[in-house]
């Protein structure tokens, strides 16, 4: 299932139990599934225009009337471009808004460079307060849902539209505010968010295979950083790579530096070279931004002949 | 309730100067500007509790440009929501009235406002959150001119009338001097007016925007019009530093300016007619 549907589910879901719950739009209703809830929750879904700083204020002004307002565009559009408002609108005076970027990083694909933010989870983890949350599938989105409705204050889901492979079963538990260890090990600590997740658990494998073993963190709230989890982890395997769609300046590789900055642990990257996207598929667009396999596997060795 | 709003305005005003000479360095052109509207808006039109700030269905009011925190706080004194003497803290450290308005930290205050062009917005959010509630309270909203060469503004401009926010009830405070000069030099907004109606608003036009008759005239007006699905924008032709003489005179050097204790007493003595 996509991403955006699973999204639009829940959406539906909650908002039958939750009148409080809004939703507004930018002009991209239909990128992100939610046409559906305007015909079931008329009155309560709003179309904006293409006009998303306008929005974000709007959002604020409903929040401050009680209403948990849902504002969705791609993640240039949702972040970057609304940084002020985000910052002094919805953070700084405290409101409750929920804001969904879709498409981040190399996953805007053929939108190009104009469309591809590779910078917007830097771009929000520097206002005081920011939730940032990357699901990394569809069964993690489908249990997060309700725990990001609950929380009360601005919180960005760096959303894929698409179809993710699945890592996570049923019987996951999720923590909005704790990373998955999703692979125990001794030799190597991969730290890796949404779309290179499966490359970790991947490259965990075949060195698995080489007698190297590896523990792999998931880190889907990249703010507030789980450092708990990571910091033991780096203790116990003395060695990090961190994987990455985004810039790895600003990103999870930085707030992965940042926790273990009192550690004695080398940490490698995967991630955009502090360059702008270009349009392609994701298989191009990998190798363009030394984010293929090969560059996590390799990565991964380096870390290794670190410690 | 009924009072002399003339004389509110003027106790207003007394208080703003009293508020930003407590620490000598203010906002104080663009807040005088405002003094007789807020009179109108705190003393006569709006449903509001001075015991109950956040009283769910009251009427709200968002002062887009921000940097008129010290004219809310003034009436909002005057009016009950907190003690007098609190004016005097304004900026100070940990203070609860900070230069530009913070709904988190003054009682009365109902949105964060001074990244010019986003109060709007949050009005037209608070407007529509109004008609969800059905609780039938007016918002009211106040730009400023230079605040309007924002491009935001002209987003919610489009937008509040699409949504049919009738409920809403804006003010622009045309008092024709921004910063770095007049609005006219810097990047004209005129034709004011045209550009509101044409933008689909129910708009009113005051020649005199510190008229405190004119203005409540205005405000019933605009309440009238609630029902036919339009907002309304009343334009405020106002007087930067309105009240008081050698303010007024600094023209553009009134949006923010240096208050001497001296200066205080010589601009109490004329609001007060003394």
């Amino acid at each position: 299932m996509e991403m955006r549907d699973v999204f639009a589910k829940c959406m539906a879901e909650m908002m039958e139990k939750d009148p409080s719950i809004c939703v507004l739009d930018a002009d991209l209703a239909n990128s992100h599934r939610t046409p559906a809830l305007y015909k079931k929750f008329p009155g309560r879904c709003y179309e904006c225009g293409i006009a998303e700083q306008n929005m974000a204020s709007i959002a604020a002004g409903l929040s401050s009337y009680g209403f948990k307002p849902y504002i969705s565009s791609f993640t240039p559009f949702a972040t970057r471009r609304i940084c002020d408002q985000i910052a002094i609108s919805i953070a700084y005076s405290q409101q409750n808004v929920k804001i969904i970027g879709s498409d981040p990083g190399i996953s805007a694909e053929l939108n190009g460079g104009t469309h591809m933010s590779m910078e917007d989870i830097g771009v929000l983890r520097s206002i005081p307060g920011m939730v940032i949350f990357e699901p990394v599938d569809e069964v993690q989105l489908g249990k997060a849902m309700q725990q990001v409705n609950d929380y009360e204050g601005c919180l960005y889901i760096r959303l894929f539209r698409k179809v993710q492979p699945v890592i996570f079963d049923e019987n996951y538990e999720f923590d909005l505010f704790k990373a998955d260890v999703l692979r125990e090990g001794t030799d190597l600590t991969i730290v890796a968010s949404g779309i290179m997740t499966k490359d970790a658990l991947d490259v965990a494998e075949q060195l698995a295979g080489e007698g190297i073993s590896c523990e792999v963190v998931s880190v889907h709230t990249v703010k507030p950083i789980d450092k708990e989890t990571i910091v033991a982890s780096a203790r116990k395997t003395g060695a990090v790579v961190t994987l990455e769609n985004h810039n790895v300046l600003g990103g999870l590789h930085s707030a992965v530096l940042e926790a273990l900055a009192e550690e004695k642990v080398p940490v490698t990257k995967v991630g955009v070279p502090d360059k702008f996207g270009e349009v392609g598929k994701m298989p191009y667009l990998r190798e363009v931004m030394g984010m293929t396999y090969e560059d996590c596997l390799q990565q991964a060795r380096k870390a290794l002949s670190l410690k | 309730m009924s009072c002399d709003l003339k004389q509110v305005a003027r106790d207003i005003r007394c208080n703003i100067v009293e508020c930003i000479g407590s620490i000598g360095v203010g906002h104080i052109g663009g807040c005088l500007s405002i003094a007789d509207l807020l009179a109108v808006l705190y003393f006569q039109e709006m449903n509001v509790d001075p015991q109950n700030p956040k009283m769910p269905g009251r009427d709200r009011l968002i002062c887009s440009k921000g940097h008129a925190g010290p004219a809310l706080y003034s009436a909002l004194a005057l009016r009950g929501f907190f003690d007098k003497e609190l004016l005097l803290t304004l900026n100070k450290n940990g203070t609860m009235l900070p230069s530009h308005c913070d709904m988190n930290k003054t009682p009365g205050i109902d949105m964060t406002a001074g990244s010019l062009g986003q109060g709007f917005s949050c009005a037209c959010g608070a407007a529509l959150g109004s008609k969800m509630a059905k609780d039938n309270a007016v918002i009211y909203c106040i730009i400023g001119d230079g605040e309007s060469q924002e491009g935001q503004i002209w987003e919610a401009a489009m937008f509040a009338p699409a949504k049919k926010l009738d409920n809403l009830i804006a003010f622009t405070d045309y008092n024709k001097m921004q910063i770095d000069g007049t609005v006219e030099e810097i990047c004209d907004i005129a034709p004011l007016g045209d550009k509101w109606r044409a933008f689909g608003w129910n708009v009113i036009e005051l020649e005199d925007g510190n008229d405190v008759d004119a203005i409540s005239d205005a405000v019933k007006a605009a309440k009238a019009n609630i029902g036919s699905g339009k907002p309304t924008m009343v334009i405020l032709n106002t007087v930067k530093g309105k009240g008081i003489s050698f303010i007024e005179a600094l023209g553009v050097g009134s949006h923010s300016t240096n208050l001497s204790a001296e200066d205080v007493q010589r601009a109490l003595a004329e609001i007060r007619g003394e």
